[in-house]
């Protein structure tokens, strides 16, 4: 059992669950089984079998990238985080209006 | 690191008196004191990061701030942006902030750019200072203020915030790691979280900003540890401080070539979406204005409609925590979140339309959809044509807001 902490922007698709606990001995297992018990997930960390250019998979301080990526073996008890790209307080529908001003 | 603040002025009595604090302190002393008078930094935005940021960089004496923001003061923003207040509301921020920091510190000099960043004037706006704060909101920006810093060999200060989560480190390319070799490239617009999921605690950017402005200092006197290579993570409800590692990309487009060669490129283009509200991207993109071109109808009209006891369904896409500040009578309501998941389930086969919340939606019926600006219904237009409805699908112009507006006052803008 390891545990994956979701950041805000993604608690919507995991039922505002904040830490999960998964099983997986590697990353990529931990993830599937991340993705398996959430669905709605899937398409905001992965596209096709890649994680996302823009998802950042920290186990402890480090980002997988510097590991083994989704190889990397896991033992019971890590916790992988993910880190959300966030710009800051301007949301999606406050700057779009004037994608409308046509 | 050496102090980034150079050729130190002289403090007068009166400055002395008033810095008192900091120059009994051997870490910054009076040679210290004399360096932040000499040294500057341009905040970009003076929003609820910029408005900590300002406020303690005047009041612990540096000596020269320039302030980018081109928005006037709303009440919206006075939940967060501790700069402003009443008395300035509808002014600009610039005006309001300097005001601010005049009766704070007289001795700072405030130079003010009431413009947006954009790749054009970034390099002029920022060459003359010694540290860049990003207090944006917006992925483009972020990249456009990374590039242009990584470009011009100067520090910058980083802090971002959502919800109750707030991000803090300096990408310094020189020293180490920029922001894209942690985010190589923005979410895709459909990706960003919209506003059903958005705000933010009112206090979150004072606890980011203050530290960023804390960063600011160091760097300008060349003491401590500074967030090169790592990154702060602040979870508010958990009052949890996190610390990460961020290491340099060794290919990273921007900072693993020589500065010179850096070009600041089209950051609206790259990101997919609009850098502010006065932005005009997006009216001449054809994949963006293909998806948000939908039959709208104004609040008056739709009211007419209504009192003709015209065949219409109304349809609230809005959260439910929206529909208890303001909602229209007898309507329909189904968040978009659940539109959408119900689209992909259809779509993939999970689950036929009869299971979903999609039986709800007739598919021989007028619909017009609404939620608080317009933004999220169109969205749902769109889901609703993927699925293959045919039938006539409005979007209620302007939201809830222009129903406020114009049909019912006492509905409250939010």
């Amino acid at each position: 059992m390891v545990t994956i902490r979701i950041p805000s922007p993604l608690r919507a698709y995991t039922g505002e669950q904040a830490v999960v606990e998964v099983d997986g001995t590697t990353i990529g297992a931990a993830l599937e089984d991340l993705t398996a018990r959430y669905p709605e997930l899937r398409q905001h960390l992965y596209e096709g079998q890649q994680l996302r250019n823009f998802v950042n998979v920290f186990l402890g301080e480090e980002d997988i990238r510097f590991l083994d990526g989704l190889d990397t073996g896991l033992d019971a008890g890590d916790s992988l985080r993910i880190i959300p790209s966030i710009a800051g307080g301007r949301p999606e529908c406050e700057s779009a209006p004037s994608l409308r001003q046509e | 690191m050496q102090a980034l603040a150079s050729n130190p002025g002289t403090l007068s009595n009166d400055e002395i008196r008033r810095y008192s604090r900091h120059i009994i302190m051997p870490e910054v002393g009076i040679e210290g004191q004399r360096l932040l008078k000499s040294s500057s930094i341009l905040l970009i935005g003076t929003g609820g990061l910029g408005s900590p940021l300002a406020l303690y960089l005047a009041a612990a004496g540096v000596g020269r701030i320039g302030l980018v923001d081109y928005d006037v003061v709303d009440e919206s923003n006075l939940q967060r942006q501790i700069i402003h207040g009443q008395s300035t509301l509808g002014t600009s921020k610039l005006e309001s902030a300097a005001a601010r920091i005049r009766d704070i510190n007289p001795f700072t000099q405030i130079d003010t750019y009431n413009e947006p960043v954009t790749s054009a004037n970034a390099l002029r706006l920022m060459e003359p200072y010694d540290v860049i704060i990003d207090g944006t909101d917006n992925f483009p920006t972020r990249y456009l203020v990374n590039d242009a810093c990584v470009k011009l060999g100067k520090p910058n200060v980083y802090g971002s915030i959502f919800r109750f989560e707030g991000q803090l480190s300096v990408f310094y390319a020189t020293e180490g790691p920029c922001y894209r070799c942690m985010f190589p490239e923005p979410p895709p617009p459909g990706l960003v979280p919209s506003c059903a999921e958005g705000g933010v605690l009112g206090i979150l950017p004072g606890t980011i900003g203050t530290l960023q402005a804390t960063e600011g200092i160091k760097l300008l006197l060349g003491i401590g540890e500074p967030m090169i290579g790592r990154m702060l993570l602040y979870d508010a409800l958990e009052m949890t401080f996190t610390t990460i590692r961020v290491r340099r990309d060794t290919a990273c487009p921007v900072c693993s070539i020589p500065p010179e060669q850096v070009e600041l490129i089209d950051y609206e283009q790259f990101c997919g979406m609009p850098a502010h509200d006065r932005s005009t991207f997006g009216q001449e993109n054809g994949h963006l204005e293909a998806e948000h071109a939908v039959e709208e109808i104004s609040a008056t009209a739709l009211k007419e409609r209504l009192d003709n006891g015209d065949d219409l369904i109304v349809l609230d896409v809005r959260n439910p925590i929206e529909w208890e500040i303001a909602a229209l009578d007898d309507t329909l309501r189904i968040p978009k979140p659940q539109i959408e998941a119900a689209m992909n389930d259809v779509l993939a086969g999970v689950r036929s339309r009869e299971e979903t919340v999609l039986a709800q939606i007739p598919e021989d019926r007028e619909i017009v959809l609404h939620c608080r600006t317009g933004i999220r219904s169109a969205d749902s237009i769109a889901f609703l044509k993927r699925l293959g409805y045919k039938n006539k699908l409005l979007i209620l112009d302007g939201g809830i807001h222009a129903w406020s507006r114009e049909i019912d006052p006492s509905l409250p803008i939010y």
